[in-house]
């Protein structure tokens, strides 16, 4: 199951291994088609476009293989999705709880991408 | 030439919406842009039931459908950014987006509606998306047999408290007053509900936790005495206040922050209406917004036209 958006994908965790082993930047938004996470998806299909350094994926926040973003150290405590988490060489630099506006979100790119 | 339209409309919500579809399908060019949610408040709303025309929906889809609707008359929509420069006074009016983009326009409608009341407390923007949340329909689920505390007396309150106890094994309602400032079928429904109880007179003073919320203080505003509650989560329902911060030096406001407009929708400057929840009126419900919105776009139309 995925969400009804342009973004790329993800939908188990061999996939989730294999996009953060083989790529430097990644942010990956996990939620539902709800009120607080579709404009976080559509500001990321606008910011592939000014990030090509960055991979932007989703991922549907109720599949069981989720639970790889929904058990992160750094999502403990977070009630409000999406769980955003942003990603340099495998490793969580950023994570947020709930909607972000654009400037929130290219901060965290400009702070931790940069060229 | 691409940056300049007929009318551009400063909001997404059910008056801004409502507008671009009444100017779009009479092809005047139009562009939507929105600082947050498609559907604003309308969005969070967990269910609308008193919608013409539609028995039940979740203002989510009630915001969804607006949008397809808008967008099928060929309204250009831009959201989810941040509108860093006003210029309305001339005749040409010009927005600037994230600092960067232009746009420009003959005409002006401000839907910018309104946003939800903070308590403003120690502890509140800190514990935002962990444990703090101000959208039932959000959120709710995260508190699957939790306690929860839902703030405020009002028609979204009580009905919010209902709907989170679909969730929570126990939802407390805690109001400043020591009555309802809600319908009575909304009092009826909350009052009689097993799982609800209520804390009057009251307010949240401060929010405390680690990594989530765990604890408030509970103030009793007529003895000043404080209690401290171990809570799961805090739902904040507490009204909203008009988003028109941007506009305090440009136009004329009423000491509520609220737009005053003229017969025709039309503010202080010429070409720039207002509509929805961001003007001076009574009543805030999806209807008068959708009507807000339809008489500006016909007298915006009428405006640039002549």
């Amino acid at each position: 199951m995925t969400l009804q958006t342009n973004l790329d994908h993800i939908e188990t965790e061999n996939q989730y291994n294999d996009i953060l082993s083989n790529n430097e930047n990644v942010m990956i938004c996990c939620g539902r088609m709800g009120p607080m996470c579709v404009p976080v998806y559509a500001d990321m299909e606008t910011l592939r476009d000014e990030y090509p350094n960055v991979k932007f994926y989703d991922m549907l926040f109720d599949i069981p293989d989720a639970q790889v973003i929904r058990n992160l150290p750094e999502c403990v405590g977070f009630m409000g999705l999406p769980f955003t988490v942003y990603y340099k060489n495998g490793k969580v630099v950023k994570a947020t709880s709930s909607i972000q506006m654009r400037e929130q979100i290219t901060a965290v790119l400009d702070e931790y991408f940069s060229e | 030439m691409g940056n300049l339209y007929d009318v551009i409309i400063l909001g997404g919500g059910p008056a801004g919406l409502t507008a671009g579809i009444y100017l779009s399908r009479a092809k005047i060019k139009t562009l939507i842009v929105n600082e947050g949610i498609i559907g604003g408040q309308m969005s969070l709303t967990h269910e609308i039931a008193n919608y013409p025309g539609i028995e039940s929906l979740s203002g989510y889809m009630l915001s969804v459908n607006m949008q397809k609707q808008a967008e099928s008359f060929g309204c250009k929509i831009i959201s989810n950014v941040k509108i860093t420069k006003y210029n309305l006074k001339n005749d040409i009016k010009s927005i600037t987006v994230n600092e960067k983009e232009e746009y420009k326009s003959k005409a002006v409608i401000i839907a910018s509606g309104g946003k939800s009341r903070e308590l403003g407390v120690l502890g509140e923007k800190e514990f935002a998306g962990r444990g703090v949340s101000y959208c039932a329909t959000c959120d709710g689920d995260f508190f699957q047999d939790k306690e929860i505390i839902v703030v405020g007396g009002g028609n979204s309150a009580l009905e919010e408290a209902v709907a989170l106890t679909q969730y929570a094994s126990k939802v407390t309602v805690v109001h400043e007053f020591g009555y309802f400032q809600a319908y009575k079928h909304a009092i009826e429904q909350a009052t009689n509900h097993p799982k609800i109880d209520f804390i009057l007179n009251s307010t949240v003073s401060a929010f405390y936790g680690s990594q989530s919320l765990e604890k408030v203080t509970v103030k009793n505003l007529k003895t000043g005495e404080e209690k401290d509650i171990n809570i799961d989560g805090v739902f904040i329902f507490i009204g909203y206040i008009p988003k028109t911060e941007p506009f305090a030096e440009i136009l004329s406001l009423n000491e509520g922050g609220e737009i005053i407009i003229d017969k025709n929708m039309m503010t202080d400057i010429s070409g720039v209406f207002a509509a929805g929840d961001c003007i001076t009126k009574r009543f805030r419900q999806i209807t008068t917004a959708v009507a807000d919105g339809t008489v500006a776009a016909l007298n915006a139309i009428e405006f640039i036209q002549k």
